[in-house]
């Protein structure tokens, strides 16, 4: 007994089940049947998505994931996921590349430079983009974002790659205009801002597990807080920092309003990065409720099958290495 | 003196890294005030007293926002009502009774991967859990949808808390003989109060803003309607109609709505934040 001696508050040393009081068994049983209930809503939202796409899966079978047609209007209509997936990884992928950087810049200013007194002001102003709906950055990229990219920094893209006196090959098709404003890269750039703030809170909970002695030690050998930050902190929360870009990814992926108002909705894998495109998410979001016709309302339900896979993977994949983490700092 | 000279590009390296890690957070904070600034500047122009009074006009006439926001905030309460008690339950076993067994660890992994998963994925599935079934779009789908995406909110800051009740004071409840739903309800939910209304608070900021599980669930309506069994207005998906739309007087009532959404949901959060950080001190 006196060994389990811990376990008295868990209630596991009483001998027989069937001796609990009747309160602790109604209890335990709504508690249980509650955590089972979160199994069951992942499992219903996979059953019922791969019900709910069948008849577009039976139909166009492995070339729904290849063809890059997408025509409800056709007699019989034609549908392929290719452009939609194209455009989420793509706006994903720059809004990481533009996001990642900056982020762990915001949690190294923060762990390392800021004075303690300024650093949770700071980290509460960043972490309250990640409070504004998605709606709002929609609203604002759109109205806001977009003309000043239209009017500024595409024009100037597209002039710096492409003119009179030079080409630069290659970069000339991936920054073609014209500057619509709106496009796949505008999406991207939305998309950065908005997962901006899960990658300097995640990484700034990792970063402050490094112990002090080693980055002290590191100091004492004559190290450069740059040289601290790079051979030290990064090495030593690698899979932390890995898990908050997928966490992030995890997020680009699935977002939807904020990417639907400035994507450009075209069914098209375009070479130049400015043109429109569209997403999985936003294709539902424009689609779904004026699509016509069961096979239309199938196709459309498969991509959110094909996004639910993908996220969870990445997200599966983040929350491991989180937790990989977790342990290491234990 | 080539030891002096990499010294000094090692510093020099140094402090433009740093520089660019300042430029970072000075960036990040720029664009915060950006977006909070355009919108009070758009919002505040159409902000009176038939936006709270009013129904959603037809293109070219005056209106408010009044439908919208009802709707909004019975859906919101209702998908809280349905969904942190549920949620608080299933945080419970995570943190008390099933602490260590393997299905909790499971359940906080797949809780984990839903607080993140594409709203607009719980749209779909209840589209065809419900909207199928009942053959229309109703107030109430668009309410159960948002009820979902409350789940694993609560459910982990529920678990979080109830963690932070030291397990002395289980120990001690146990040694005077309290049974342990007595010592859960009496003792561990008193102990955590504050922090698991943060959790309900922060779900509520989170579905408030909702607008893609709403699209195909509640849909939309230009009336004032109190059926829940029929299609529903919400004021996100008011602001995706309006601001997409030609009309200058309905683009403007979005700014509004996005406005007032804003303010709702970051002084909700802010709030939120302010009773555990008291609570910490």
């Amino acid at each position: 007994m006196s060994l389990s001696g811990t376990l008295t508050a868990t209630g596991e040393t009483r001998p027989r089940a069937s001796a609990k009081p009747v309160g602790d068994r109604v209890l335990h049983a709504l508690t249980f049947a509650s955590a089972v209930l979160v199994l069951i809503v992942l499992g219903g939202v996979f059953i019922s998505l791969i019900q709910g796409s069948w008849l577009a899966l039976s139909t166009f079978g492995p070339s729904f994931l290849s063809s890059e047609t997408w025509n409800p209007a056709s007699d019989p209509p034609v549908f392929g996921a290719a452009a939609p997936i194209y455009g989420t990884l793509l706006t994903s992928v720059i809004a990481l590349l533009i996001a990642v950087p900056i982020g762990l810049g915001i949690s190294i200013f923060l762990t390392e430079l800021c004075p303690a007194w300024l650093a949770r002001p700071i980290a509460i102003a960043i972490e309250l983009l990640a409070g504004i709906p998605s709606i709002i950055y929609g609203i604002w990229g759109l109205f806001v974002l977009a003309p000043i990219l239209q009017r500024s920094f595409q024009p100037a893209v597209i002039w710096l790659f492409h003119n009179k006196y030079w080409d630069v090959p290659g970069l000339d098709k991936l920054f073609a205009g014209p500057p619509y404003g709106i496009g796949v890269f505008t999406a991207a750039l939305i998309l950065a801002i908005m997962i901006l703030p899960f990658i300097s809170s995640v990484t700034r909970d990792v970063f402050e597990t490094v112990p002090p002695v080693l980055k002290e030690a590191a100091f004492g050998l004559g190290c450069t807080t740059w040289e601290v930050i790079r051979r030290v902190v990064i090495p030593h929360t690698r899979a932390g920092v890995i898990g908050a870009v997928m966490l992030a990814l995890g997020r680009a992926l699935g977002e939807t309003m904020a990417v639907t108002f400035v994507i450009g909705n075209a069914h098209k894998i375009a070479a130049s990065i400015l043109a429109p495109g569209t997403t999985i998410s936003a294709t539902i979001a424009n689609e779904f409720t004026e699509a016509t016709g069961d096979l239309y309302t199938s196709s459309l339900i498969a991509l959110g099958l094909i996004l639910f896979i993908v996220t969870f993977i990445v997200l599966a994949a983040a929350r491991w290495m989180l937790h990989r983490m977790e342990r290491q700092g234990r | 003196m080539a030891g002096t000279a990499l010294a000094l590009r090692r510093r020099a390296r140094s402090k433009v890294m740093m520089g660019l890690s300042i430029a970072s957070a000075v960036l990040g904070l720029v664009i915060l005030a950006i977006i909070l600034g355009t919108l009070l500047y758009k919002g505040v122009a159409g902000l009176n007293g038939a936006v709270f009074t009013e129904m959603t006009p037809p293109p070219g006439s005056q209106g408010g926002l009044l439908n919208a926001i009802f709707g909004s905030v019975v859906m919101t309460a209702i998908g809280i009502v349905i969904g942190a008690p549920i949620s608080i339950l299933a945080g419970t076993y995570l943190a008390e009774y099933g602490r260590y067994r393997r299905l909790a660890h499971v359940v906080r992994f797949i809780n984990d991967i839903l607080l993140s998963a594409p709203s607009i994925v719980i749209g779909l599935f209840i589209y065809e859990l419900l909207v199928t079934t009942m053959g229309h779009f109703s107030g109430i789908a668009g309410a159960l949808a948002l009820s979902i995406l409350v789940i694993p909110i609560v459910v982990r800051t529920t678990e979080d808390m109830l963690r932070l009740v030291p397990d002395t004071l289980r120990e001690a409840a146990a040694s005077v003989g309290t049974q342990r739903w007595r010592m859960i309800v009496s003792i561990a939910y008193r102990a955590a109060r504050t922090g698991i209304t943060t959790g309900v608070l922060l779900a509520v900021a989170r579905i408030s803003g909702e607008t893609a599980p709403l699209l195909f669930t509640a849909l939309n309506n230009q009336f004032w309607s109190t059926d829940l069994n029929a299609p529903l207005a919400s004021l996100p998906v008011i602001i995706f109609q309006f601001a997409l739309s030609p009309y200058e007087d309905w683009q403007q009532l979005a700014w509004t709505g996005a406005l007032l959404i804003t303010l709702s949901v970051l002084t909700l959060s802010i709030f939120a934040r302010m009773l555990t950080a008291k609570k910490a001190k």
